[in-house]
């Protein structure tokens, strides 16, 4: 099973990075999204993946029995999840915005403020 | 006692927020209390450093669950002086934004964001764990994002996606770095972190994480090779906004670079030194090239905060005490350097209307004031003595000379001579030659307030530049002792983690 989703996550950021490299502001924003998965899923795997197997503490004992799933990764994502949506509403009203002021899709129109 | 100087600073900032957004009718409200709460915030933020300073450090375990487990807020001087430092210049910023920031701007909710931005900041600087060092960068990077764009200008918005998309994929770098060392020691806690590799017998498998976080705070810090967002960006917005851009953000980004590597990666510093070291060289002459070869005042200003971080990351490369005192003492230079030139060019601009070099002139004949202003941190910036700068570049090359780094400090003189000479471009170009003819755009036809909220900061600022210059003493002891914290990291695990104290090697 991890070896599955670290292909998935490879494929996300793969997939992202060519979307990034596009120049089309569109293409950029879903380039991000995708890498931004990427990451999450990146996390979520690395507290290993157990079916079944929650944290729960037995009502006699001092800790779970022994292969447990973390729940430190789970929030860590949660939280990373909510953050990306966030910033990807934002992203996405910025680019129409700058899209409507630069009129055009194309990034190599976006080079009034380069150095 | 100690522990709500470390809170209230923390809290203040989101207290001033919350309450701006629930008075947002009232601009004299806005205004009144985005100087109050930032100007209260430096207040407790001075106590704060002079608590750490009797203290060690002040901890606080959030929720009472003790670390690892628990969330840690630490304060060590360097953090201390670092969230002191930021908050002066909130408050100075915010004094100068009355006159700069317009209505329009102000009902777009400026000084909470405002807040908000100060609060991610000293948060940042005040947490104890990577994860939450993530959250705190984000709270950060969400309100300078609204701030570096709300005017909805073409430039601003063009400006503002290059800078968003690019901080974007460090975020993502840093939560993957993040979750890897989790998944790697299964720890966030930065002590607990520190403790487990410290106590390792091999601690090479970590290189791959540290590069990850080496690339996103870099990015975030703008080093060599990650630095070309940030002349394309910081440029676009008014000056109050973009003089605390210059000023704090990258600055962030330094922080968590000395902090990961003198703390949680100081075991596998030695393999990694040379590539810092390199970085850094880097970073000062690619910086100062491209100051040099610009002729658009706050585009040389840009690209000189690119060199001027090298320096700092110079420091920590060198990781010797008197390199590190010398870094967080330009740390402490540079935020406030840097803001001020900033500050300069945006009353340049209230009275050209213009800051590229080739527009604007004679202002040394109408301003003779602004001439002065400008002239003590541009100077300080290119380290003539007795400014601050002198003092700082300094320290940082006698450290290199000290470890007979030759070939650096050839190249931190070198750039200081490079910098002085784009420093004197702005000086004869802006201030000394004559107003060109025919191409003056003339002084901004609305202006919003006095210019008098303009210079006051500047002036502060450019009065504390030359007061560090001149008794710098006190500060670089505190830098030293607070370098001495740094490159002894088993009191920071201890002060964290007491209940490891015993074990320790």
């Amino acid at each position: 099973m991890e070896s599955l989703i670290a292909v998935l996550v490879g494929v996300l950021f793969a997939t992202g990075t060519y979307c990034l490299m596009r120049r089309s502001i569109v293409k950029l924003v879903i380039g991000v999204v995708l890498i931004s998965q990427g990451a999450n899923l990146l996390v979520f795997t690395t507290g290993g993946l157990l079916a079944g197997r929650p944290a729960l503490v037995p009502a006699d004992g001092v800790a779970p029995p022994a292969p447990f799933g973390d729940p430190l990764p789970q929030a860590m994502v949660l939280t990373a999840i909510v953050i990306g949506f966030g910033l990807t509403a934002f992203l996405l009203a910025l680019v129409t915005r700058a899209h409507e002021a630069v009129g055009d899709d194309d990034i190599n129109a976006f080079n009034n403020t380069d150095t | 006692m100690n522990e709500y100087s470390l809170l209230l600073t923390l809290l203040l900032p989101l207290v001033g927020a919350v309450s701006l957004l629930l008075g947002h009718r009232s601009l004299a409200f806005q205004r009144a209390g985005g100087i109050v709460f930032s100007s209260v915030t430096f207040a407790l933020s001075l106590y704060l450093v002079y608590v750490v300073d009797r203290a060690d450090f002040v901890v606080i375990q959030v929720g009472d669950w003790q670390a690892p487990f628990g969330i840690s807020l630490v304060a060590d001087r360097f953090s201390a002086v670092m969230v002191a430092v930021s908050s002066f210049m909130g408050a100075a910023v915010a004094i100068y934004a009355l006159a700069e920031i317009d209505e329009a701007r102000l009902r777009k909710f400026f000084f909470p964001l405002y807040l908000i931005l100060l609060f991610g900041v000293n948060g940042a600087f005040l947490t104890g764990d990577l994860f939450n060092l993530y959250v705190w960068f984000e709270i950060m990077l969400i309100a300078s994002f609204v701030l570096i764009s709300m005017g909805g200008e073409k430039g601003e918005l063009e400006g503002g996606l290059k800078y968003v998309c690019l901080n974007l994929l460090s975020s993502v770098m840093f939560l993957a770095g993040a979750g890897i060392i989790y998944g790697k020691t299964g720890t966030l806690n930065m002590a607990d972190l520190a403790y487990n590799l410290s106590v390792a017998e091999d601690v090479n498998w970590v290189i791959s994480s540290s590069m990850l976080l080496l690339v996103s705070f870099g990015l975030k810090a703008g080093i060599f090779p990650f630095f070309f967002w940030l002349p394309a960006s910081y440029h676009t917005p008014p000056s109050a906004v973009s003089a605390v851009f210059a000023g704090l953000l990258t600055k962030v980004g330094v922080y968590a670079l000395f902090r990961s590597y003198t703390l949680m990666f100081a075991p596998i510093f030695p393999e990694v030194q040379p590539l810092i070291l390199v970085l850094a060289v880097l970073t000062m002459v690619t910086g100062v090239f491209g100051a040099a070869s610009h002729f658009d005042m706050r585009r040389i200003l840009s690209f000189h905060i690119v060199s001027q971080i090298g320096y700092m990351v110079l420091g920590l490369a060198f990781m010797t005490p008197l390199a590190l005192a010398a870094a967080i003492f330009y740390l402490v230079h540079h935020i406030i350097v840097k803001t001020n030139l900033f500050l300069v060019s945006g009353v340049v601009i209230r009275l050209k209307g213009s800051c590229d070099l080739a527009k604007v002139g004679g202002l040394c004949k109408s301003a003779p004031w602004l001439a002065i202003l400008f002239f003590i941190p541009a100077f300080s910036l290119g380290g003539i003595p007795p400014l601050s700068g002198f003092w700082a570049k300094f320290a940082l090359v006698k450290s290199g000379i000290e470890i007979e780094s030759w070939w650096a400090v050839t190249a931190a003189l070198l750039v200081g001579v490079l910098t002085l000479y784009s420093m004197t471009k702005i000086w004869g170009e802006a201030f000394w030659k004559q107003q060109p003819e025919n191409v003056g755009a003339g002084p901004l036809p609305n202006p919003v307030g006095r210019i008098a909220y303009m210079l006051a900061p500047i002036t502060v600022l450019a009065v504390t530049t030359v007061w560090i210059g001149l008794f710098g003493e006190p500060l670089f002891s505190f830098a030293e002792r607070a370098a001495a914290q740094l490159l002894n990291p088993q009191e920071y695990i201890s002060a964290v983690l007491p209940a490891n104290t015993e074990v320790l090697p």
